[in-house]
């Protein structure tokens, strides 16, 4: 990275993790006897402890929101345009958490780690884990942070997702919810493309039922797979037009199956980077929480009988060019908080970036959001 | 900074009620509607910049397009007043617009700028062009303001849609409301408002 830490950063920033002992019972029924979470923060909790933001991160995240790591890191976290001092959630107002999900594979227990009942991987063993799981999860972490509730809880595209389940389990514990690029449930298309993604990495011959880490192998071509479709997905018909058109690499056609157009070698790019750092187990029952995931199903398909306990405050975001999480799924959500009388803002983002856009520096949207988040009252400010 | 036909909306309503307001803007009205009168409430706007106004000034705003009506979003009777302020005139099918306000409104609050001004009468008569007001300061090529109408069109509409008015002002361009403008409302009044709601057996 650059010789200094810009002045907007939240600077540099070392993950903690904490041990839980206290087992989980989740969803699908299986019972987690004990666990890890990662998890960063940025910012000071204030005495009263009504400051504190939990950022839920979306399929491919992990904790790393902002700041670096090392002066060695070439990027920031994946969501340094919204966090740090002067930016949407200002860290010199808020106290910030962003953890690691559990079955995700950045340092909480998840697939990668060694299964306390034969010390081997956990692989395809890890149990299904639900946007539920996860927020009941998440509420364990707030607890040994005496964070009894947050003043926002924050979360884009399966973030927003927990977001919203969050004002569902635990209506006291939060008092905003900021749902960017969601959606109360997924579509059929939506869970189409999940499974054309979970397809490539089953089989993949080197998946081996989802012990590929005892093979010593990884099934590399089904997550590279998943990965491109899901790049496609995020991108908008008119983002991925203006940023490659039909440019070729080379300048000529060679009339092979090599690297010809650039949108190729990008797609090509971006899957030799996930491969890398990602896990292809948790990539799978990333893709199932967001299938799962439709608080109105236990109400008779009935939104706005689902949210009849919500008490928290809503900002709800969508943008324009957005088709996997399109303005309509978010309007749906709008739709059910009025018809509860739920105080509720909703701005429609002008912009071509596709679903990708809420990790983009885009100054309507920042100031959206920033104007959001000024509203939050904490103790011992005069707002 | 409240407009004059804003001051006279919050005299018009009952503290406490619930309020829907098309076309917010930076939610001026709406705020000091919550913080006077204690009302709870939307705002619905379509203009980015408003938005961001609205939302900064501390309304819960919607951002949405008036001319798709207002079934996305909401139930029949699910407000005490809808009111909309200045923006009939900017509307594609104001008509329509009416029935959507009355459907989940039990009143409606509007104001307009009125057409049958003797300012914009006497500069349609004596120069034949469209005119151009203080309160209507386009030209006839760059305004939103599309369906203008004047006190006698609205009140025709009302009458055909079974609407009834319940209470009338209309406002000079020094915001006064003299006991002139009573008179002929429709000739001396440069803003009208109407606080109207739907007669029984016209839905």
């Amino acid at each position: 990275m650059a010789e200094q830490i810009p002045t907007d950063s939240v600077g540099l920033i070392t993950p903690q993790t904490l041990h839980f002992d206290q087992p989980l019972e989740l969803e699908c029924g299986v019972v987690l006897p004990t666990y890890d979470l990662v998890y960063e923060s940025y910012g000071k909790l204030n005495r009263e402890a009504d400051n504190a933001i939990l950022i839920c991160h979306a399929l491919s995240g992990n904790h790393h929101a902002a700041g670096y790591h090392s002066m060695e890191d070439r990027k920031p976290g994946w969501w340094d345009v919204a966090i740090g001092p002067g930016k949407p959630i200002d860290t010199n107002r808020f106290f910030v958490v962003c953890l690691n999900n559990l079955g995700g594979c950045d340092g909480s227990t998840g697939p990668t780690s060694p299964n306390p009942e034969n010390g081997k991987p956990y692989g395809p063993d890890f149990p299904f884990v639900t946007v539920s799981d996860w927020v009941n999860s998440q509420a364990r972490l707030a607890d040994r942070l005496m964070i009894h509730q947050w003043a926002a809880v924050v979360g884009a595209s399966l973030g927003g997702m927990q977001t919203l389940q969050w004002s569902i389990s635990f209506p006291d514990r939060i008092r905003h919810a900021i749902v960017i690029a969601a959606a109360s449930k997924l579509t059929a298309q939506n869970i189409a493309f999940n499974e054309v993604a979970r397809q490539a990495i089953r089989t993949d011959p080197d998946f081996h039922q989802g012990r590929y880490l005892e093979h010593h192998v990884l099934p590399e071509r089904g997550l590279r797979l998943a990965r491109m479709l899901g790049h496609i997905t995020y991108l908008s018909d008119e983002s991925m037009g203006a940023k490659f058109g039909r440019e070729l690499r080379e300048g000529e056609i060679h009339y092979d199956y090599g690297v010809e157009f650039q949108v190729e070698s990008y797609l090509r790019y971006q899957a030799d980077a996930f491969v890398g750092k990602f896990d292809a187990n948790t990539y799978l029952l990333m893709t199932k929480a967001l299938d799962y995931f439709d608080p109105a199903a236990a109400h008779d398909n009935d939104l706005t009988a689902a949210l009849q306990q919500v008490t928290a405050q809503f900002c709800v975001l969508s943008f324009t060019s957005d088709w996997r999480f399109s303005p309509k799924r978010s309007k749906e959500l709008v739709r059910g908080l009025l018809n509860n009388n739920i105080r509720v803002s909703y701005a429609e983002i002008e912009a071509h970036q596709g679903h990708d856009a809420f990790l983009m520096k885009i100054p309507h949207y920042l100031n959206i959001f920033s104007g959001y988040m000024g509203r939050i009252q904490t103790s011992g400010e005069n707002r | 900074m409240l407009r004059p036909d804003q001051e006279i909306i919050g005299q018009w309503i009952q503290p406490g009620s619930r309020i829907l307001d098309l076309g917010c803007g930076d939610g001026a009205l709406l705020r000091h509607l919550m913080e006077t009168l204690n009302v709870e409430g939307y705002g619905l706007e379509l203009d980015d910049k408003k938005v961001l106004s609205s939302i900064e000034n501390g309304i819960h705003v919607i951002q949405s397009d008036l001319d798709k009506g207002l079934s996305d979003y909401f139930d029949d009777n699910a407000f005490d007043y809808v009111i909309m302020s200045l923006t009939l005139q900017a509307i594609n099918y104001p008509d329509q617009l009416l029935d959507e306000m009355l459907r989940v409104g039990r009143q409606g609050i509007i104001t307009f700028p009125n057409f049958g001004h003797w300012r914009t009468r006497i500069q349609l008569l004596f120069q034949g062009r469209m005119p151009v007001t203080k309160t209507l300061p386009n030209s006839w090529y760059n305004t939103p303001n599309i369906h203008l109408c004047t006190v006698a069109d609205f009140e025709a509409l009302c009458r055909q849609k079974g609407i009834r008015i319940l209470e009338r002002t209309v406002i000079d361009h020094q915001h006064r409301e003299p006991a002139l403008l009573k008179i002929s409302p429709n000739l001396l009044g440069e803003t009208a408002i109407y606080r109207f709601e739907r007669l029984p057996y016209h839905q």
